[in-house]
């Protein structure tokens, strides 16, 4: 046998091997994620029923129980979070609502691309609007009024030669449809002065109550702020330093956020800042939490963490805002709490 | 000193490149090294494609954690092409190194799975580029010896448009897994991770391992100075690769490469300002690198055989010329719905015109024991120079906004090349 044709013989039982373990690979995935989609022995029950945005002493969630609700949106009982959970047909990667008004962050697979879309829905979980959006959902609010809503996206670009990754947020107006498609048009106003730069990115925005104030993460040269903007004046004003993914208190007098506690580490803790005083405060869980809070009330935020031994599945958890307490499973294989 | 200028008009009669098919006017190495390419391509953009999502949705990732692992994704690969380049020499071993690079990739793949913090993410990125790096220069000197001085530019023209094919179809590969598998980047990686292995092994089986007897003529060779070529068979010491910066001609195309690199907008922000001049849906955006490829990779061929006939600086500057041409259509040109697609047809031209010409035109210049050396020498220079560009345009950006930034890049650009074109004529006193 000639070196050339061992060498083919090679290759082909070389390309019959890896294409086999290749395809045993996916098929496994495959198979995994039809189990995602069936409901497991021990877990929560969920089952279909109507849900809409104006029930009273709910709590909302993305359902991430296995099973064939899984990611859509879901609700329990305020005062008995381990209920019954009652699922919505709306599918979403992130979800938020406030006074009848919801918005649904989606993503879905294509052959080039991931195609991902915001869903503006009403109060029966009817769309309203679909707005394209150019990266991967990250977070999404809306004001405690129901017209003002925000999202975030990572945009990232890949191409012969560089990459890069970046985040953008909207704001819609849900009464004008207004849309400002990137708040990197607002002006900043660091230390009271203007200030410019090219790789400024903002992210997690919280409303407050009177339908113009708002806070939300800026970042640039490597350092995070929490910024106060207001709508009308298309103008941003930096608070306090090392602040990411704000949200405000019920009361108005306080954010809970995280904070980053080694630099150029994936570690954060929550904490919560006085407006007032600038006070800090931290909060009793000691888990490293990236995820934009959620207050249940004037004295409980809820936030998701990691489940522990389940790649890309979370629970939530909530913990009192005053630095005391111990964090308490909230709800087990969820995301995205939204109390209405 | 005797100086054949290699980018000069080979005179039709003579070339039997002209009379043969295309298909025979390519050394086989260059087919099969085009093939490992585009292997491994495929495995590496399955992987880029999804990495964000990945991050992102699984890991759970926020915004400017990956912003760190940015920098360490596009910084080493320039460097440690350096390294690579002239191992690759002094052991006179091309393609060893090179499948040192291509291997050490490919193990890189199945380790991300493990890789759940960015400080191990980081770590698997950078030894994944870092084998990158290794293999650039071995390879490209392998092509650049396996072609006769004539056909430097279609050889290298083949290569670049098979890499740019798997480059495309990586990411189709990666999608159509996730489809069928929802949330499987486990698979994605381990695919990738077999594709990868494959390319591995097209390496070791059908690349030779010694270098073909080059079929370059002795002219490349004399053109060096006396203090660089030392006995053919001693080792190749550090020295004599930094005594290659005292070749003219070398010193004067990597000059020319970074100075033309200082001016070159990176492909992220000429995509940004395409988006905003042009208002391209925000869907969309993701899918503008494609038509930059998808133009490189038709022309890759074709321009490179035309870096042949009509002299490879030439076309070098030819394709600057076609950028700025592109940046003027930003600049200036009027919103239509044919701005995209003419601004990508340039931007897709200038790499075809630029990123295999540059090497090709080292054949000339670099003698084959020093070649992938030389090669490092001037690809790492023009990298720096690009990233030196992207952070002076985010400085201009800032200060002056998009627009006069890139106008600023345009009349650096038109400078440089101006520069370049005095440079890098041929000279009266080689011929």
């Amino acid at each position: 046998m000639t070196s050339t044709r061992r060498r083919l013989l090679v290759l082909v039982a070389a390309v019959l091997v890896l294409a086999g373990v290749g395809t045993g690979v996916v098929l496994h995935a495959a198979a995994r994620a039809d189990r995602a989609n069936q409901p497991q022995a021990g877990g929560p029950a969920v089952g279909a029923g109507t849900l809409t945005l104006d029930q009273k002493s709910r709590l909302v969630f993305v359902n991430g129980a296995a099973g064939p609700h899984r990611t859509a949106v879901a609700s329990v009982p305020a005062t008995g979070p381990g209920g019954r959970r009652i699922a919505s047909d709306l599918k979403c990667a992130r979800f938020y609502a406030a006074a009848g008004t919801g918005v649904c962050l989606q993503s879905t697979t294509g052959v080039l691309k991931q195609s991902n879309s915001a869903l503006l829905v009403d109060a029966n979980l009817r769309t309203r609007h679909t707005f394209p959006l150019a990266g991967t959902p990250s977070r999404a609010r809306v004001s405690p009024s129901g017209n003002l809503v925000a999202w975030t996206v990572f945009v990232s670009g890949e191409s012969y030669s560089s990459a890069f990754f970046s985040t953008r947020t909207s704001i819609l107006d849900t009464r004008t449809m207004r849309l400002t498609p990137s708040l990197e048009t607002f002006t900043v106003l660091r230390d009271g002065k203007p200030y410019h730069a090219s790789d400024i990115n903002f992210w997690g925005v919280t409303f407050a109550s009177d339908d113009e104030t708002f806070y939300a993460t800026l970042n640039t040269s490597n350092k995070t702020y929490l910024v106060r903007g207001s709508l009308s004046r298309h103008t941003v004003t930096t608070l306090a330093e090392n602040v990411e993914c704000p949200s405000l208190s019920p009361d108005g007098t306080r954010v809970a956020f995280k904070k980053r506690i080694l630099s150029r580490t994936d570690l954060w803790h929550e904490y919560v800042l006085d407006l007032r005083t600038l006070k800090e405060t931290a909060l009793a869980e000691r888990h490293s939490v990236d995820d934009q809070a959620t207050w249940l009330d004037d004295h409980t935020v809820a936030y998701a963490l990691p489940a522990e031994g389940k790649v890309g599945r979370s629970d939530l958890w909530s913990v009192p805002a005053d630095g005391t307490g111990t964090p308490r499973l909230l709800i087990a294989g969820a995301s995205s709490p939204a109390p209405l | 000193m005797y100086l054949t200028d290699r980018s000069a008009p080979v005179k039709a009669g003579t070339d039997p490149a002209r009379r043969r098919g295309p298909g025979r006017t390519v050394a086989p190495v260059v087919l099969v090294l085009g093939t490992v390419s585009l292997i491994t391509d495929i495995s590496s953009e399955m992987v880029t494609a999804v990495l964000p999502l990945y991050l992102v949705t699984t890991l759970g990732f926020s915004p400017l954690g990956f912003g760190t692992l940015d920098g360490v994704y596009n910084g080493v690969s320039a460097l440690v092409q350096l390294t690579g380049g002239h191992l690759a020499d002094r052991v006179r071993n091309h393609k060893l190194m090179a499948g040192l690079g291509y291997g050490l990739s490919a193990l890189c793949k199945p380790l991300l799975l493990l890789a759940g913090s960015i400080g191990t993410l980081g770590t698997v990125l950078a030894l994944d580029r870092t084998g990158k790096g290794l293999r650039t220069a071995p390879r490209d000197a392998m092509i650049s010896l396996s072609a006769p001085a004539a056909r430097q530019g279609r050889a290298f023209g083949v290569h670049r448009a098979m890499d740019t094919t798997g480059a495309m179809l990586g990411p189709l590969a990666a999608f159509l897994i996730l489809r069928a598998a929802v949330d499987g980047y486990d698979a994605v990686f381990g695919v990738s991770a077999c594709v990868a292995v494959l390319g591995v092994l097209v390496l070791v089986l059908f690349v030779p391992g010694r270098q073909p007897a080059p079929k370059t003529d002795e002219a490349a060779d004399e053109a060096v100075d006396e203090a660089v070529v030392a006995d053919g068979r001693q080792p190749v010491r550090v020295r004599e690769a930094l005594a290659l910066l005292r070749l003219p001609p070398l010193r004067a195309l990597a000059g020319c490469a970074a100075l033309l690199g200082l001016t070159t907008v990176s492909d992220a922000f000429v995509y940004l300002l395409l988006q905003r001049r042009a208002g391209i849906g925000e869907e969309w955006f993701p899918l503008l690198p494609l038509g930059t490829a998808a133009v490189f990779l038709l022309l890759a061929v074709p321009v490179g055989a035309l870096a042949d006939r009509i002299g490879r600086r030439t076309v070098f500057l030819t394709g600057h010329a076609v950028l700025l041409a592109g940046y003027a259509l930003l600049l200036w040109a009027p919103a239509t719905p044919a701005l995209p697609a003419a601004v990508l047809a340039l931007h897709g031209t200038f790499y075809a015109a630029t990123d295999g010409v540059l090497p090709a035109a080292l054949a000339a210049i670099v003698p084959d024991r020093l070649r992938a050396s030389g090669l490092a020498l001037v690809g790492t220079s023009q990298a720096l120079a690009r990233f030196c560009c992207s952070l002076a345009f985010g400085a201009a950006w800032t200060v002056w906004g998009d627009g006069p930034a890139l106008a600023g890049s345009a009349i650096g650009l038109l400078c440089c090349a101006g520069v370049a074109s005095i440079v890098l004529r041929p000279a009266e006193t080689t011929r």
